[in-house]
């Protein structure tokens, strides 16, 4: 059966067998939720091309994806959001000592790492500087913090952004995912794969924690609405002469007409992100820095032996990875127009991308990006098809019986269930993915 | 007909074949040791005898029995003994847990055989509670022995014994598997140490490319030019 | 005298009893984990949800319980309903084994596959707990819910603060500890135990000897279950049934098992421990004790709190990052990277 899948269906026809599901979608739903449902997907493909990038090139097993999507989210929110004057009066000196003051904490104890001999006395040395140069530094930090979020909670409540247009946070988020994914890697890169996985997924949760309760910088739990938007809003577009013409012409409703046009820009914005990516990757995969990456990849041992750097390499392809990441977190919140640090969810978000990965066909960019379309396609329509399921199923049951309602309500995680079953079956029947890598055997899934 | 007869192996790995039509045979009480060049096979041609790999052409008989068709861990309870020559004892278990392991197959009760081992190895007797990882070379070899005589085999099969052993710790481990084989038990050794080894060896196969070059008593083996000059160091 | 008394009995009521129970409850999730990895030689992602699944059955078994009347007196009725959720949760693993691991385990995929395959299983139990019981709080725990209150330790001793010793603690260390006996025993004893740590020490010398491998795989998942499920009630009972918490424990669990050693039982344990404690110790609010035990004129500014309790995970993750940089066979030397 794999023969012949192989053969018979090939890219092009899986690409094609989506925009289908996509077109009905259209046709039988709405085409105002097949265009979300685009826009989200081609989302879902970048973060699966930026994990691709690090387990197909180099086989790195990053379970904390989440966390550098959420830094991209927040750059969207540093970015574009207009400052509170107010929060910087009260508390911005505090906040800028305390970053000074744990810069001169660090500087001070990489000297003292690097001039003290190896032993107890240098242990006990840095422990005491970093936990002294802690202490002092909260003086001045729970102040301050105190002091911001006092102004106007309800609204603000934070420092607020820098006031610059929001799409410029694409590239800034791919940079902050970059900065983290530089230290991070510095520290863990040299771990084995189930032991990076569990690193990594710490190191999520801990962003995740500093976005979630540090309100001082990001609001927290409150959440941060309203971002400026980088296309023109619905409402406006309604209010536009050429659209109320248009939607006369082609029988729509005005409202859906302006719906479904500021969602093709959106689509359009995030395509051409993704078409640019794409090509990057493929550039980089053919060039002798491709090259050389496959070779490490395919026998660590040999290039090492050779005098490759295999760490540093590793870290850049895990640098350049997360910043991918980091870019379609951006743009997620771009889109979404909220910064909501309890919707990182790792199941919804992690783990997805993981089996989007793998089904589409590991080491593969091409088929990343499919797997990316088709796993968030079905994530998203599993839940209508799910309640529908459960309704035919329960038909037969009397319209206020517990159980009726109990099924109805679990329709939603019928979904979970099948993801799960997905990820099993693909990993037994067809390890290499929809689209396997045909040159380049795909990292070590099969031996 | 000898008690173990492997005749015409022919066969490797996978691909290309190691041994070509290479016969050993071993009689009870007797020792009989495999020696030659790096890469003449001699490992291969016990992991042949042992099931550790498939031949494509040749039988093995152990008693009479052709056990040809029987996994390694079956050859064990017909009376196969094996020592491999690497990873040979559970680090992180005692002594005495070690060689309770090698009777791991056995319902009956094993101290008596327990006392053989210790009465063989009496630095074993002394060491047992502690954890086969913390002895020093010569003595994990005693318990990887050790470990394969739990099992009362008829055929005690060692792959390169003294790989890595200070020459007195050789000595006495050669001293022992005499002792061993008085016991009636027919002992097969692969060894890099050719001449030591033909030096207590009842039988010599000396293997050149898988197959078999010599084959002749020890002594012999040791007095015959073409065998010192080539092999012997002269 | 009295000052020192009451920083004691504030420091024992905050900080060294819940740390001894949450220890107890993270060293039998993380012997679960360090059995798995040991024998089955990769890192089971789906634990934490196996002991959500075990405590989903529990708590189901448990209301039927409480419906039918039947009551364990001041002790929870959910106890009564452990066996059942182990036989479950064992059949459960065993149905995954069979048709998830064992194929790749036949043909020898990398580690990295069954971790994988270990993600699929967990957002597998993820759907059927939410779908089954739902993804909000449950609530299950009936019976005496203190052996002695704060009240009544402080009457009977005279002193100002006073420890509170619930039943779901004393539950918790009880438990744990005949379990780990018993478990101990049958590692170190039997002769099954012995051919299990056999087999995780050297699988080819095992299989040599004639150490049965289905045997061994089929018991390390009637024990990685067992221990799951039984960690999971415990946990329910002594801090609330939410299905998300039981994801969210992974990482300390993992932790546990990597700081003392992935493979060792030992190591399980004294990891346990040494996370729960480090978690509790650096998120305590010191104040109080402070101000008992300090001289009268300081008076501590703000909590005195090294960390706040939102960051509780990551100081599990702190430690693991440097046991593994440090020492990445862990304090008791299990498997090594």
């Amino acid at each position: 059966m794999n023969a012949w899948l192989n053969r018979y269906i090939g890219a092009p026809t899986l690409f094609g067998l989506m925009g289908l599901a996509l077109v009905l979608v259209g046709v039988l739903q709405s085409w105002s939720l097949a265009l979300t449902i685009a826009i989200y997907c081609v989302i879902g493909a970048i973060m699966a091309l930026g994990l691709n990038v690090q387990w197909g090139y180099a086989g790195l097993f990053n379970v904390g994806l989440m966390g550098f999507a959420a830094l991209g989210g927040i750059a969207a929110v540093l970015v574009s959001m207009p400052p509170t004057p107010e929060a910087w009066q009260a508390g911005g000196s505090g906040i800028i000592a305390s970053v000074l003051l744990s810069l001169a904490t660090l500087a001070v104890a990489l000297l003292v790492y690097q001039r003290m001999r190896r032993g107890r006395a240098r242990m006990w040395a840095m422990v005491l500087i970093l936990l002294g140069g802690y202490l002092i530094t909260r003086q001045f930090f729970d102040p301050a913090v105190e002091l911001i979020e006092a102004v106007n909670p309800a609204a603000t409540g934070y420092l607020g952004g820098a006031g610059l247009p929001i799409m410029l946070s694409w590239v800034v988020g791919g940079f902050f995912a970059a900065g983290a994914a530089w230290l991070i890697g510095k520290i863990t890169l040299g771990l084995r794969s189930d032991y990076l996985a569990i690193a990594t997924l710490g190191i999520a949760e801990i962003i995740l924690s500093v976005l979630r309760f540090e309100e001082w910088l990001t609001r927290g739990v409150n959440n941060v609405n309203g971002l400026p938007r980088p296309l023109p809003q619905e409402i406006d577009l309604q209010q536009t002469a050429w659209v109320q013409e248009w939607a006369l012409r082609l029988g729509t409703t005005v409202p859906d007409l302006a719906s479904i046009t500021v969602k093709l820009g959106y689509l359009g914005l995030a395509l051409g992100v993704l078409l640019l990516l794409f090509w990057l990757a493929q550039s980089a995969i053919h060039s002798p820095w491709g090259r050389m990456m496959r070779a490490i990849r395919d026998n660590e041992t040999a290039a090492e032996a050779m005098g490759k750097d295999v760490t540093g390499r590793h870290l850049q392809v895990f640098v350049l990875g997360s910043a991918i990441i980091g870019v379609a977190g951006a743009m997620l919140v771009t889109i979404d127009g909220q910064f909501t640090p309890n919707a990182y969810n790792p199941l919804r978000f992690t783990f997805l991308i993981w089996v989007m990965v793998i089904v589409g066909g590991s080491g593969n960019n091409l088929g990343a990006i499919l797997g990316g379309f088709l796993i968030w396609f079905f994530w998203v329509q599993a839940e209508p098809i799910g309640l529908w399921f459960m309704d035919v199923v329960t038909g037969t049951l009397p319209a206020e019986s517990w159980l009726r309602a109990h099924l109805l309500e679990g329709a939603a995680h019928i979904r979970l269930m099948v993801m799960g079953m997905i990820l099993l079956l693909v990993l037994r029947f067809r390890p290499h993915g929809l689209i396997p890598e045909r040159s380049e055997r795909p990292h070590s899934l099969r031996r | 007909m000898s008690f173990l007869i492997a005749e015409h192996m022919t066969g490797g790995y996978g691909g290309s074949d190691i041994l070509h039509d290479c016969t050993i045979a071993v009689e009870q009480g007797q020792i009989a040791v495999i020696v030659g060049p790096n890469g003449a096979g001699k490992s291969t041609a016990m992991k042949a005898i042992f099931g550790l790999l498939n031949l494509r052409h040749g039988q093995v008989r152990f008693n009479g029995e052709d056990i040809g068709a029987l996994s390694p861990q079956q050859r064990v309870l017909k009376g196969m003994g094996f020592v491999p020559q690497t990873h040979n004892v559970f680090t992180s278990m005692s002594v005495e847990e070690n060689l309770e392991m090698g009777a791991f197959i056995r319902r009956d009760d094993i101290r008596h055989s327990l006392e053989q081992v210790y009465a063989l190895f009496p630095v074993l007797k002394e060491k047992r509670r502690q954890p086969a990882g913390q002895l020093s070379g010569g003595q994990r070899q005693q318990v990887a022995v050790g470990r394969a005589l739990m099992t009362q085999p008829k055929l005690l099969m060692l792959d390169e014994p003294t790989a890595g052993v200070s020459p007195i710790v050789m000595d006495e481990l050669f001293d022992r598997i005499i002792e061993v084989a008085r016991s009636g038990i027919a002992i097969l050794m692969v060894e890099q140490n050719a001449r030591q080894a033909l030096n207590i060896a009842d039988k010599g196969y000396v293997l050149v490319q898988g197959s078999n070059r010599y084959t002749d008593s020890g002594a012999a083996l040791l007095a015959n030019p073409e065998v010192r000059r080539t092999f012997l160091g002269g | 005298m009295d000052d020192i008394l009451n920083a004691l009995a504030l420091f024992t009521n905050f900080v060294l009893l819940p740390a001894a129970v949450y220890g107890s409850q993270l060293a039998l999730g993380a012997l679960g984990v360090t059995l798995v990895y040991g024998i089955l030689r990769f890192s089971n992602f789906a634990h934490g949800d196996t002991m959500a699944f075990g405590t989903m059955i529990a708590i189901l078994f448990t209301w039927w319980l409480q419906a039918q009347g039947v009551s364990l007196g001041f002790l929870p009725t959910a106890l009564l309903a452990i066996p059942v959720a182990v036989l479950v949760t064992v059949g459960f693993a065993l149905l995954s084994d069979r048709w998830v691991y064992r194929y790749h385990r036949v043909k020898k995929a990398p580690a990295v596959v069954f971790l994988i395959c270990s993600v699929g299983v967990m957002f597998l139990l993820n759907g059927i707990v939410r779908f089954v019981i739902g993804p909000g709080e449950q609530h299950f725990v009936d019976g005496e819910r203190f052996i002695f209150t704060v009240a009544q330790f402080r009457e009977f001793t005279g002193l100002e603060r006073g420890i509170a010793f619930r039943t779901s603690q004393a539950l918790t260390l009880v438990s744990a500890l005949v379990i780990v006996v018993a478990l101990f025993w049958f590692l170190e004893r039997s002769r099954t135990g012995k051919s299990m740590r056999a087999y995780s020490d050297n699988e080819n010398l095992a299989l040599l000897s004639g150490i049965n491998p289905e045997r061994v795989v089929l018991i390390t998942w009637v024990l990685a279950a067992a221990l799951a499920t039984v960690a999971g009630v415990l946990y329910g009972l002594d801090k609330g049934f939410r299905p998300f918490t039981y994801f969210q424990l992974l990482l300390p669990i993992f932790a546990a098992a990597i700081v003392g050693g992935l493979g060792s039982p030992l190591g399980a344990i004294a990891g346990g421990f040494i996370v729960a404690f480090s978690e509790v110790l650096v998120t305590y609010a010191y104040r109080q004790v402070l101000d008992y035990l300090g001289p009268e004129a300081w008076e501590p500014v703000g909590l005195m709190q090294l960390l706040s309790t939102d960051y509780k995970f990551a100081v599990s993750f702190v430690i693991l990052v440097l046991v593994l940089l440090i020492r990445p066979t862990g304090l008791f030397g299990g498997k090594s990277v």
